[in-house]
């Protein structure tokens, strides 16, 4: 134990001397989750459409009327031809055309439907079929309006009156407003908990390496599980510490709903911490320098970052993505953050992914321990 | 089981291999109490590995060797607590001060805090250091560090001493300087297995050895060495081993 706080004393004095490595602590928080919160949002603003109304009756012109009255569309222009669309389309000047065939108004009236064409630039895929389904509940919105107004006068308006009898209404649990930060925060502060763990732990480990001290602590009567927890826990601490301010922020910048209980939550992040942190330590063990283990960090990083279900959800990937999810320490911490936050989920209804936390957790580290050695 | 026979490291037959290459190959040597024991060879000799072995740092192939009277197969724990290793990598955290360095490692060897203190302010006086009692070690030059390194290789009075080319890199007065320590900590009983490549260092040695190829191909004080290979300074021995052994 004495040596144990030897080494603590020692690994605080250096991380709070370290100017670079406060600065990132300090700020990795703030810019991810004030930057990457707003930044990484799937909600569509501003979608530029062009119209090409070949029918300039009143019909089409009450179908352009909604979108330029609404608040997620603006108008790019209205065109001569569909070629002309086309090229503004290549150009950027318009993320979509709407083109309205002629005897718009006419078709409608008497069959109740008229064949109008979307043409989106779908580089953006997620992106493409967003504004494209903004776009249809526009005109969805403008069909039913349209069909009411116009009743008397058609003699097929039955069929138009099956729109306004079919009307889907929504309900969204635990994110009533579609909030897209009270998705987006939670997985933030996994990142950040993780980054913290994998990354700075290890490359400190590493760093003895290279300046050559860890031949000088091998030569001294430390033992091996005195070294790694006096390594190891400061980063421990580092981590709890980032989770705690980074839910601050994410509460009083974004409001973000803290439904469930908090200790739960911090229990939860404890022993996550415990299994990065491993990784990390493991990932030193077999790293020379510091670009080495920031090299192999990075890469699972990466990995773990994109199977985690942080921007797409891990439902709709192919089956054999979704078996490898199961290997990645993130998914766990994803969800259950999500769900103690957003849900107001307990201990049982987060027991599966605690437990298998925790037994990776005591796998990564026993690999490490024994990985580690004072003695070549 | 501690011996004790007058002799702080007996070696026999140490051997360490990797893979196929043979990096210490059998050698059998003895080192007295507070004697300063030079360890010479060319780079790549294999002088670094052996000394890792004794350190605890590796281990051996075969071979036996016991360190301050403890095995260093068996016994590798009670080998660290009695001995003082400074390496060729600087040793001391250069983001700490004298002080906490002093603290860190003396901690770990067991020392008190009143020790440590006391340790601190003698060795600040020591080398005038005091007015720079607050300040990182980063900030001090490399000769005071590589003397500030030495001295805290041996705050917890170790039975023996392992120096791995501990003046590399620094000019001759502070070499000289350096020896000065090393010569004060053996008047206090300290052993000294010190390995070196300058061959002017060898003349400060009790006794040397001369490693080529993983072998120890001469082994005793420098006068003996000099009258038996014929030569006026160590370093034509040296030369004269490396070409092939010729006496």
């Amino acid at each position: 134990m004495r040596n144990i706080k030897i080494i603590l004393v020692k690994e605080f004095r250096q991380i709070f001397r370290n100017k670079q490595m406060l600065f990132i602590l300090t700020f990795m928080p703030v810019l991810q989750l004030v930057i990457l919160a707003n930044a990484a949002t799937f909600e569509m603003k501003d979608i530029k459409i062009a119209f090409v109304d070949n029918d300039l009756s009143s019909a089409s012109r009450q179908m352009i009327g909604k979108f330029e009255g609404s608040n997620y569309f603006t108008i790019a222009g209205h065109l001569e031809s569909e070629k002309q669309a086309e090229q503004a389309l290549d150009k950027g000047e318009c993320d979509l055309y709407l083109a309205i065939p002629n005897h718009f108004e006419r078709d409608l009236m008497r069959e109740g439907a008229s064949p109008a064409s979307i043409v989106v630039n779908a580089i953006d895929g997620s992106k493409a079929s967003l504004s494209a389904q903004y776009t249809n509940s526009v005109i969805n919105d403008f069909m039913q309006g349209f069909t009411a107004d116009n009743i008397g006068y058609s003699s097929k308006a039955s069929n138009l009156n099956l729109l306004k009898k079919i009307n889907i209404s929504y309900a969204n649990w635990f994110n009533p407003e579609l909030n897209y930060q009270a998705f987006m925060v939670p997985g933030l502060l996994v990142l950040l908990v993780s980054l913290v763990g994998m990354f700075v732990s290890g490359m400190n480990i590493v760093r003895e390496k290279e300046i050559g001290t860890i031949e000088q602590l091998n030569v001294t009567p430390i033992k091996k599980y005195e070294l790694i927890v006096g390594k190891l826990f400061p980063f421990w601490v580092l981590g709890i510490f980032e989770l705690a301010v980074g839910l601050s922020i994410g509460k009083l910048l974004y409001d973000i709903p803290i439904v469930g209980s908090l200790p739960l939550l911090f229990l939860f992040g404890g022993v996550f911490l415990l299994l990065v942190l491993g990784i990390g330590f493991l990932i030193s063990t077999t790293a020379d320098t510091q670009q080495q283990s920031m090299f192999i960090t990075w890469f699972f990083t990466v990995v773990f970052i994109l199977l985690s279900g942080l921007f797409t959800s891990i439902e709709n990937m192919p089956n054999w993505a979704k078996i490898i999810t199961y290997f990645n320490p993130l998914r766990y911490f994803m969800e259950a953050v999500r769900m103690i936050l957003l849900k107001g989920s307990g201990f049982s209804d987060i027991s599966f992914h605690f437990i298998v936390v925790c037994c990776y957790g005591l796998v990564i580290n026993v690999l490490a321990t024994l990985m580690y050695r004072k003695t070549n | 089981m501690k011996k004790s026979n007058g002799y702080s490291i007996e070696v026999s037959n140490l051997t360490k291999k990797f893979g196929d290459f043979v990096a210490v190959d059998s050698i059998s040597f003895q080192v007295k109490k507070g004697e300063i024991f030079g360890f010479l060879g060319a780079n790549g000799a294999g002088k670094s590995t052996a000394m890792r072995m004794l350190c605890g740092l590796l281990s051996p192939t075969s071979g036996e060797a016991t360190v301050g009277g403890y095995d260093i197969f068996s016994e590798t724990e009670k080998v660290k607590r009695s001995i003082g290793y400074m390496s060729q990598k600087f040793s001391l955290y250069e983001d700490l001060t004298i002080g906490e360095n002093i603290e860190f490692y003396g901690g770990i060897y067991g020392l008190s805090k009143l020790q440590i203190k006391e340790k601190t302010e003698q060795l600040l006086e020591k080398f005038q250091l005091t007015e720079k009692r607050k300040s990182l070690i980063s900030s001090l030059p490399l000769g005071w560090k590589q003397k500030l390194a030495f001295s805290v290789a041996i705050v917890h009075n170790p039975e023996i001493v392992f120096l791995d080319e501990p003046t590399g890199g620094v000019d001759p007065i502070t070499r000289r300087q350096f020896w000065e320590l090393i010569y004060e900590a053996t008047n206090s009983g300290v052993t000294v297995f010190v390995t070196t490549h300058y061959m002017d260092e060898a003349e400060y040695c009790d006794r040397i050895s001369m490693m080529s190829e993983g072998k120890i191909m001469a082994i005793g004080s420098p006068r003996d060495l000099k009258s038996e290979y014929s030569s006026s300074n160590v370093d034509e021995i040296f030369v004269k081993i490396a070409r092939g052994g010729g006496k």
